[in-house]
């Protein structure tokens, strides 16, 4: 289960809102949700490390050599506020 | 001449080509016909580049034959999580409205130099998450084989692309079974490469750790060619190591001395009796052709879905954090303080399923959660690739059905989001595992297309399509579903006929 303030304070952190309604409907779909997925914490895995990679890797170094990347034109061309080059934001809190 | 599109592979295209017998243009306008003829019921595009493929097929005209590369003038659609250098790519997201690259997807740029012409963007789930592409903000793609069923997903619009012939291939992409599940459901080939085959740059992210590109095609041939192309270690992407050894052709007949286990976990009761129906089949067919096909157990596969349903949420939860509406796409109007900007950015651009799994994830990496949910279902994938490991110590090849049903109505599961999640179960476990799979279509059930999925181990591309092809060639499954142009579309004419007579929907039942 899901209380009804931990779907808020994870919408919060998750930069979202919802309506009354919509938290419901929500509180309900995560609550099954994660009564599913509740069956692995019931499984004794302690011998096992948790996956970091499936595919065996290991680093690979280029050479440090600069390359031609994007202009600050071409960077910014699809910002929905753009100013001087730079991108525009209302203010902080 | 005019080209009949309905029956022509990208070999074939290729054939046409070099041969002189049609030209670029001929066969971009062919597609484009196909596409004004089928697309008003299909939807599989979310946008036609009429303009820039014509344009791009004048160029390859222009040249000499002698010339081209192998492959150039041939058309091909892609999925809209692709980025395309000044085209736009939206990733069927309200919150990408617009957004027009500044480059090329590595895949997509290795497309373009080999000179592929591009017809245009392919509808999909909001973000690749869903498997039915209902989940796009933009409109539902239908199955070509009943229009009142979904095509599956995320990658519906390329397989129904390719089921109506309204491209000869496409790409897509698999965080889950995104490319196979599609695929069988429209009865295509779809392929998803090892992880770390093809390069993830310019994919947009869903879960960095399971997403991959692949080929969506007709038959097991081009699925091997469009790999060759798109394959290939990429500096641009940290976890690309591309292939040992391109794919070359697959030309096995036999299945002699291989050895198939037939997972038992994803073959038996999770599967609807029509499905294990045409799968029993295909086994037959397989053993008839010499292989060893014997039950496997892999007990903690069961658990795939479950873990997958903590791991690609949080990776997403992550991943769409950038969609702040400060460098791209929609931003909200009017917000008093950046915080309240970020927040109805967010909530007016996604969808219903991309907001309930960034919930998810954020929940599961929560503090007081991770070690309950995120480090316990990397523990069960550890357990995962432990058991494919073991089971490919015994065996060459993994099979199972791709998908547990047949194609589903339009709205049947909308409402109850586990059942949703529950149609990639088969296709999970070999995300979590990083293993190759491709998904052929093994015959019909009640009318409807049904996947054989064969598994092998990492990086086993070169022989899993050899031993698909020999599959393919045995079970003879028709790929292009019987949908009739709007009137007036292309006239009939004249192309390269395949051999003989392939199973379809009527044949199967009739034969068994």
């Amino acid at each position: 289960m899901i209380s009804r303030q931990e779907v808020e304070y994870v919408a919060r952190l998750a930069r979202l809102h919802f309506e009354e309604e919509e938290l419901t409907r929500l509180q309900q779909e995560l609550g099954k949700i994660i009564e599913y997925v509740h069956q692995l914490s019931e499984l004794d895995l302690s011998g096992l490390e948790p996956t970091s990679h499936a595919v065996p890797l290991k680093n690979v170094l280029r050479p440090d050599e600069p390359v031609p990347g994007l202009s600050q034109a071409e960077a910014i061309a699809n910002g929905p506020a753009v100013e001087e080059g730079q991108f525009v934001v209302p203010r902080i809190g | 001449m005019v080209v009949d599109v309905t029956r022509l592979t990208a070999y074939d295209c290729r054939e046409l080509l070099t041969s002189g017998q049609v030209s670029a243009v001929e066969l971009t306008q062919a597609y484009l016909d196909r596409i004004a003829a089928v697309d008003d019921q299909v939807k599989a595009y979310l946008r036609v580049d009429a303009q820039g493929a014509l344009a791009a097929a004048a160029a390859v005209d222009a040249k000499p034959l002698a010339e081209r590369a192998p492959w150039e003038g041939v058309p091909i659609a892609l999925k809209d999580i692709l980025c395309t250098k000044g085209m736009e790519t939206t990733c069927a997201s309200r919150i990408l409205k617009g957004y027009l690259p500044p480059y090329d997807a590595t895949a997509v740029a290795k497309l373009r130099e080999a000179g592929l012409i591009f017809l245009g963007k392919l509808n999909m789930d909001e973000f690749a998450m869903g498997s039915s592409t209902e989940n796009s903000a933009f409109q539902v793609t239908r199955n070509p084989w009943d229009l009142e069923r979904v095509p599956g997903g995320s990658s519906g619009g390329s397989a129904a692309c390719v089921a109506a012939a309204e491209a000869p291939w496409a790409l897509g992409t698999d965080t889950g079974g995104s490319i196979r599940q599609p695929a069988s459901l429209c009865g295509v080939v779809g392929l998803k490469p090892t992880y770390g085959a093809v390069s993830r740059y310019g994919l947009i992210a869903f879960a960095s750790s399971l997403d991959q590109i692949g080929p969506l095609t007709r038959n097991v041939r081009d699925a091997a060619a469009l790999l060759d192309l798109i394959a290939g270690r990429d500096p641009r992407d940290s976890t690309s190591l591309g292939l040992p050894e391109p794919v070359g052709v697959p030309h096995r007949e036999d299945l002699k001395g291989l050895r198939f286990g037939i997972i038992k976990e994803l073959a038996g009761e999770v599967c609807e009796p029509g499905v294990r129906g045409v799968f029993a089949q295909a086994v037959r067919t397989m053993e008839a052709l010499g292989a060893i096909c014997e039950e496997v157990s892999l007990p903690s596969v069961e658990r795939g879905l479950a873990a997958y349903y903590i791991i690609a949420p949080s990776e997403a939860s992550s991943n769409l954090a950038r969609f702040d509406g400060v460098r791209y796409g929609h931003r909200a109007a009017h917000s008093p303080d950046l915080y309240e900007m970020y927040v109805r950015t967010r909530s007016e651009g996604f969808g219903p399923e991309v907001k309930r799994r960034i919930m998810i994830g954020t929940y599961a990496l929560s503090a007081g959660y991770y070690d309950a949910y995120y480090a316990q279902a990397q523990r069960t994938r550890t357990l995962i690739i432990r058991e494919f490991a073991e089971a490919f110590g015994r065996f060459d090849f993994l099979i199972s059905p791709t998908s547990p049903t047949v194609a589903f109505k339009v709205g049947e599961r909308t409402a109850d989001p586990l059942a949703m999640y529950r149609s990639d179960l088969c296709t999970i476990p070999v995300n979590l595992a990083a293993l190759p799979g491709i998904s052929l279509p093994a015959g019909f059930s009640a009318g409807l297309p049904v996947g054989l999925q064969i598994v092998g181990p990492h990086f086993s591309e070169r022989t899993l399509l050899d031993a698909a092809y020999a599959v393919e060639q045995a079970l003879r499954v028709e790929v292009v579903a019987p949908l009739q142009g709007a009137p007036g579309g292309p006239a009939k004419p004249v192309a390269p006929g395949g051999p003989g007579t392939p199973v379809g929907p009527a044949g199967r039942e009739g034969a068994a």
